[in-house]
């Protein structure tokens, strides 16, 4: 069977040596939790809780802002010290609840759960909604909106993003190693959502052994099924994905839905799962912890809220300073000013390096040499469009199509000349997107 | 933990190639040719053309960047390509001085006054030789092999006589420095296709659409000895592997690449049948080198989610 994939792309060393071997490991925090009011796409949540405010876990500290966005809840009991600016993982200091941890992990109560056959898909979508669940995978789109289609009934596929074509990064992987049952659990609950879809378990051929413990673990569902796809970045982007799987194409003013399609990530499906079917609100997430400047990398459990320098210990520290700190996968992830910034809903790794390679490199010319063009995923000539961003010719970037980039940087890491192609792009489309909203 | 780490825009890894090692490869792709060349015109001292003419692209690059007082760039080593390229398209007995102002027009009048690398809207080692052939034209047409002077090949197939294709292939034959030895050539080109720095777009499409102009318009119909005569005559290999794939006057479209080489193929095929010359790759080469903006604005590809191949 051939490999599903899309045209363009890259392949970078994939760093998952490092700590794709390590099984998921619970730690427990040992310092304040930190909850940014906003950990995903649209309004920031509305705190719930004021200064000296005893909470218990799993309570509601931040409600939802809007439609758009979601409720944050306390992972453990404790009392509230305030509302603090703080760094939040991309190097912004924004509005965050900060709770001093008692210890007791003592939890609130919880809704009684329903069996899935009893519940409407109203209900499904309220438990998600109030349980906090946005995409974990790094954009944060509230997934109860994801999940609310305008035509549920023309959703034909929900395809689960197993792609994990970030390097380094092995949250994933382990927790479809170790949380099978978990993860098709919470496909089962999207597809009782969407009564003519198939669910695909979209896997990268690097991890073939994840698909073969998901093929035995859906052995007896009708309606699911494992796609390999080729090992490649940025095979789990959503279009390039929705596209590997189904060959449907969509642009940057379409959704998923559109083409029939909806995409959750490994992380989201299994936060689906504990909401449905446990019951509990997202309060946790599993972290990579990797790179060549720490001392044991590794996968681990730990509760939203916690300091990155709590993980970064609990790997055994750095081996020498590392010049540069990542939070996500090196391709798209932020640098981080500072370790002292909390896990969000949207952490998947932190990776620590001894060498910073960006800032011994040193831009030329472009030579027009089109292997920009060749990798990109959307198909634009980012050269081209870099150009017209340094210069501010926005007219320029928006009819050569520059807001179809997807900002995954494949054309800086190929470009010969070294040139910050994916930064200037992604300024301009800022830019440019912004003055579209407002006309 | 409280000292503070770089911060940049993603992506925080880079690809190992840099421009300089591109330029690199090509000059040992180049190096092939340029070896056979050498010894197959030794009688002729055609290394003395080669490393002057080479010289004096980069010293040319060197002595206008220090006198503007613009970054010195002979680094990346781009003006030495052009310099061995340019040295490569000279007949082995021109005079060593004409190979410099050769080289001396395509770095500063081509390459540099247009802003430098990557601004030149032509090949810079074609313009100079187009510039030497129009200036000295008696000079750049005269063509020696084991002491005797006579016309190239394709000369002799142009006026019907009959050509030693084995000649043609090995490169016993008249011609410039490094376009006779079309097996040379092509071991440097494997090189640079097996190292990623070209593909077989512009080749590919150059050569394709050649064939098929010949053999509609040549005369012969579809006859192999006058087609592999055409073809490793008139430097239309070394032209189609190391010009037409130089990335800065090239398309930068996937379609537009193809589009480009056929351009050149059928140039060639009208210069060579119909135009006074019997070579015409130079010619070619550059005319389509100026249609290259024209090329990428109708090659413009769909972005991905747009029209054909998207949602049913």
């Amino acid at each position: 069977m051939g490999l599903l994939t899309f045209k363009g792309g890259i392949h970078p060393d994939d760093g998952k040596r490092f700590s794709k071997d390590q099984s998921i490991r619970t730690i427990m925090p040992k310092g304040d939790l930190v909850y940014p009011l906003s950990q995903h796409i649209g309004a920031p949540a509305n705190p719930v809780v004021k200064k000296g405010d005893h909470v218990l876990k799993g309570q509601v500290i931040a409600e939802a802002g809007g439609f758009v966005s979601a409720p944050v809840h306390a992972s453990v009991s404790g009392t509230v010290k305030g509302l603090e600016q703080r760094f939040n993982p991309a190097g912004s200091k924004v509005e965050c609840i900060v709770i001093e941890n008692d210890g007791e992990y003592k939890e609130t109560e919880y809704a009684p759960v329903k069996p899935l056959e009893e519940m409407s898909g109203e209900e499904i979508l309220e438990r998600i909604g109030s349980a906090g669940i946005v995409g974990m995978g790094g954009a944060g789109f509230p997934t109860r909106v994801k999940l609310s289609p305008k035509e549920p009934e023309k959703i034909e596929y929900i395809i689960a993003n197993c792609a994990e074509c970030e390097p380094y990064i092995t949250a994933d992987y382990r927790r479809m190693l170790e949380n099978t049952e978990e993860l098709v659990s919470g496909m089962r609950v999207v597809l009782s959502m969407f009564p003519n879809a198939k669910g695909y378990f979209a896997v990268e051929d690097n991890k073939k052994d994840c698909a073969e413990k998901i093929r035995e673990a859906i052995a007896d569902e009708p309606r699911m099924d494992v796609k390999l796809l080729m090992t490649k970045y940025p095979q789990g982007a959503e279009r390039q994905l929705i596209y590997a799987v189904t060959k449907r194409s969509i642009n940057s003013t379409m959704l998923p839905a559109d083409a029939g399609c909806i995409v959750d990530n490994v992380e989201t499906l299994i936060g689906i799962h504990t909401a449905v079917v446990e019951g509990k609100p997202l309060m946790e997430r599993v972290v990579t912890v990797s790179g060549d400047a720490i001392a044991n990398p590794g996968n681990f459990k730990v509760l939203i809220g916690t300091d990155h320098q709590e993980l970064i210990e609990e790997a055994g520290g750095f081996t020498e300073k590392p010049e540069k700190l990542i939070s996500g996968g090196p391709m798209m992830g932020f640098a981080m000013v500072t370790p002292e910034a909390p896990v969000t809903k949207t952490s998947s790794s932190v990776l620590a390096f001894k060498k910073d390679l960006v800032a011994q490199i040193q831009e030329t010319a472009c030579i027009n040499c089109s292997r920009c063009v060749d990798v990109c995923p959307s198909r634009i000539i980012p050269s081209r469009l870099a150009d017209y961003a340094q210069r501010h010719d926005e007219e320029a970037f928006v009819e050569m199509n520059g807001l179809e980039c997807v900002e995954c940087g494949s054309c800086s890491y190929v470009c010969p000349a070294k040139r910050p192609l994916k930064q200037a792009i992604g300024s301009m489309r800022k830019t440019a997107l912004a003055n579209k909203r407002k006309k | 933990m409280n000292e503070k780490y770089n911060v940049s825009s993603s992506p925080h890894i880079r690809d190992r190639i840099k421009s300089s090692n591109i330029m690199l490869m090509v000059l040992i792709g180049l190096l092939p040719a340029t070896l056979f060349g050498i010894w197959n015109f030794r009688h002729e001292n055609a290394w003395i053309l080669v490393v002057v003419t080479t010289a004096a692209a980069v010293l040319s690059e060197l002595i206008y960047e220090l006198l503007m007082h613009k970054p010195v760039t002979i680094k990346d080593l781009s003006a030495a390509v052009t310099g061995l390229l340019l040295a490569l398209n000279l007949p082995p007995t021109l005079p060593w001085w004409m190979g410099v102002i050769g080289a001396v027009f395509a770095v500063i009048v081509v390459k540099q006054l247009f802003g430098g690398l990557g601004q030149n809207f032509m090949n810079p080692a074609l313009a100079g030789r187009c510039f030497l052939l129009i200036s000295f034209t008696s000079q750049m047409t005269y063509f020696v092999y084991d002491g005797v002077t006579g016309p190239t090949p394709l000369a002799n197939l142009k006026s019907g006589e009959a050509v030693d294709t084995m000649d043609m292939l090995i490169g016993n034959i008249r011609g410039t420095i490094g376009e006779t030895s079309v097996i040379a050539i092509m071991i440097g080109a494997m090189f640079l296709i097996l190292m990623g720095v070209i593909d077989l777009r512009i080749p590919g499409s150059y050569i394709v659409s050649f064939v098929v102009f010949i053999t509609i318009f040549g005369g012969h119909g579809f006859d192999p000895q006058y087609i592999t005569a055409h073809l490793c005559g008139g430097g239309l290999m070394l032209g189609a592997w190391f010009m037409a794939t130089d990335y800065v006057t090239s398309p930068i479209t996937s379609s537009g690449k193809i589009v480009y080489g056929i351009c050149m193929g059928l140039l060639t095929g009208l210069f060579r049948l119909f135009g006074g010359t019997a070579e015409g790759v130079s010619y070619a080469i550059i005319i389509s080198n100026l249609l290259v903006p024209l090329i990428e604005k109708v090659t413009l590809p769909r972005p991905f989610g747009f029209g054909k191949g998207g949602e049913k």
